[in-house]
């Protein structure tokens, strides 16, 4: 029986092998061959190429289709995303010189236009100017600490409160330039004194309204309002974040922000056992129809007798995986254990070989002296087949490059971390963000939500982001609102007493 | 009578029938019991050995049933009717002295004097 469940194994196995290249499926003709690979690693990943030949090292080298797809993505995204960018970097730039130029027209323009017709501007107006030259340097700086930062994100839609902030400043500069080209241009008015006062009264509100970008962009999400809760769809790692008053789209940046650092990296080669597990489940009853399309009757009921037959059979195979997975699993345990023994081992051993040489001996003796490169390079074989071997065995193999580990290595020694720091980055899988850059794909991201991304968040908005090979599953929940009561203790209050013999009378 | 935390007791009982008293509406037996294991051991002054978290007899009202049953100050009672009294609760302990459906209560009480009479038999012999 065990022969027959192997067989189901390795049919399993070249069945999904057989999405990535197009290969018949030939007959188990060769079962030895296949008990073989089975025995030798318990599950075998879609890389098969690494597992069955004798390669050390990962094999960076071979393209999955979905890194075809990947690179692919990533030429047309950098057009797009950078015409938008430049586009709304020149719009800004724009509205920015008129807005900043438009006071220092106002003043200007009198003296071009009728000089001889000015008042002559007395102190208290030139005091005016010196206000209006401050003022606008401090908006000047201001507009710039908050506008003209490197952005961080891209978003699918506008942003809505800078267009609606733009478009109130442009509003705002149009209204003063209507009123002083009708009122001031127009009639050619002397009194220069209340020119420059429109002029500061210009540069005034719009250090308002730049108050109210602050507001608006910075101050109203800081304020915690909803809990989400981010889900990630492969292995259900999950998190929760506070966030204020956002709109959608901003809110999937600060999760995305947030998932580079909180979620532990996605290891597709993790998931392979419970998929080869199912594809057991499917694989194992196949029901043909022989009699053929013919008389319906006879063949609905065929097809219950057979559905029935299926499920009947479904559940007594479920006796079996669900002890064949508990022992597969405290198998798998064991040998984790035992590889990670060992290669703590290892490393500790290799430490001891290299030594940190003092300032004086670097002078004395120069020469076995290495660099922190390598000293890496020179410690690094000895290590090498137990980490690999442990790697290998938590499938993180991919994740790390011989080129990444001898740096990491080089990078301990250089900053005297003892070998259970070097180890901690490879026995734990950390975030996203430890692991090189093309693993970010920091570009492939979808917002997929059935409000609009800049509506706000609701209590109970739901909403995905996709990659490539997985989603996070985003809900939202409103944070309570806490009555907070108040109890007084007078401290004088707090009294004790020894606990006395009670006397009872019967 | 000697108290060690988790060790088996042993000691010389005497066996003691009260029969109870009506007093009004209550059924009393005449005496006042102190300790049990919610109490304060210390505070005992008939105990021998301070951690002792028994039941004690802590007064015996003149010419009660209890009197002329034989109790006397300062005795530990180990059973009632049959119910241990060596690890119980001061109210567990009331309890089961009142029960208003028993006339009698038979305890198995003891005392220092008991041991002492016991081993000078023994040494006689």
């Amino acid at each position: 029986r065990e022969r027959s469940r192997d067989r189901h194994k390795s049919r399993s196995k070249e069945s999904s092998r057989s999405e990535k290249s197009v290969t018949i499926n030939a007959p188990p003709a060769e079962p030895l061959l296949g008990d073989q690979s089975v025995r030798g690693e318990e599950v075998q990943d879609d890389n098969w190429g690494e597992t069955t030949t004798a390669v050390t090292g990962t094999s960076e080298h071979s393209l999955s289709q979905e890194d075809i797809v990947r690179i692919s993505k990533d030429l047309d995204d950098s057009v797009g995303l950078d015409c938008k960018r430049y586009l709304n970097v020149a719009l800004s730039v724009i509205l920015g010189l008129v807005v900043f130029l438009t006071p220092l027209a106002f003043l200007i323009l009198p003296h071009l236009l009728w000089p001889d017709r000015l008042r002559a501007c007395g102190t208290a107006c030139e005091g005016l100017f010196i206000s209006v030259a401050f003022k606008l340097l401090i908006l000047l700086l201001a507009v710039w600490a908050l506008f003209f930062r490197p952005p961080r994100a891209g978003l699918p839609r506008i942003f809505v409160f800078r267009a609606l902030l733009a478009t109130l400043v442009l509003l705002f500069v149009l209204s003063y330039w209507l009123f002083y080209g009708v009122r001031i241009l127009d009639s050619q008015d002397e009194d220069y004194q209340g020119i420059v006062q429109y002029a500061v009264s210009l540069v005034d509100a719009l250090l308002f309204i730049h108050y109210l970008a602050i507001v608006l962009l910075e101050l109203r999400q800081l304020q915690p309002f909803f809990s989400l809760c981010v889900t990630r769809s492969t292995d259900g790692a999950t998190q929760h974040y506070n966030l204020g008053q956002l709109s959608i789209q901003r809110a999937a940046v600060v999760i995305l922000e947030n998932y580079y650092k909180d979620f532990p990296v996605h290891n597709p080669a993790l998931l392979t056992a419970s998929k080869s597990r199912a594809a057991k489940h499917l694989a194992g009853l196949k029901v043909y129809n022989v009699d053929g399309p013919g008389e319906n009757n006879a063949a609905a009921g065929i097809a219950q007798s057979q559905s029935r037959a299926m499920i009947a059979a479904a559940a007594r195979r479920r006796d079996s995986s669900h002890n064949e997975l508990y022992y597969e699993e405290a198998e798998h345990e064991r040998r984790v254990r035992k590889r990670r023994a060992r290669l703590v081992v290892a490393v500790e051993e290799a430490f001891t070989h290299i030594r940190r040489m003092q300032e004086e001996e670097q002078k004395k003796a120069p020469g076995d002296v290495m660099d922190p490169r390598e000293a890496a390079q020179a410690i690094f074989p000895s290590m090498a087949r137990a980490l690999q071997k442990y790697l290998r065995t938590t499938r993180q193999q991919h994740l790390h490059s011989m080129e990444s580990i001898q740096q990491h290595l080089a990078f301990s020694i250089t900053n005297n971390m003892t070998p259970k720091a070097f180890l901690e980055s490879y026995l734990t899988t950390g975030p996203t963000l430890q692991y090189g850059k093309d693993r970010w794909l920091a570009r492939q991201w979808t917002l997929i939500s059935e409000a609009s991304v800049t509506s706000g968040l609701k209590d109970g908005s739901v909403f995905l982001l996709k990659c490539i090979d997985f989603s996070l599953v985003v809900t939202t929940k409103k944070i309570p609102y806490i009555q907070l009561a108040e109890e007084f203790i007078d401290p004088k209050s707090h009294k004790f007493m020894l606990r006395l013999q009670s006397e009872t009378s019967v | 009578m000697s108290f060690i935390p988790g060790q088996p007791v042993s000691a010389v009982v005497q066996r003691i029938e009260i029969h109870k008293l009506w007093d009004g509406d209550n059924l009393i037996l005449g005496f006042s019991i102190g300790g049990g294991i919610d109490q304060d051991p210390s505070q005992n002054p008939f105990s021998e050995d301070k951690a002792d978290k028994g039941i004690y007899v802590t007064r015996v009202s003149k010419g009660g049933p209890a009197e002329v049953a034989g109790l006397r100050l300062g005795d530990k009672i180990m059973q009632v009717n049959g119910w241990d009294m060596t690890m119980v609760t001061h109210d567990q302990a009331r309890k089961k002295l009142t029960k208003k459906n028993e006339d009698v209560v038979r305890l198995l009480v003891t005392r220092r004097s008991l041991e002492d009479a016991v081993r000078q038999s023994m040494m006689q012999h």
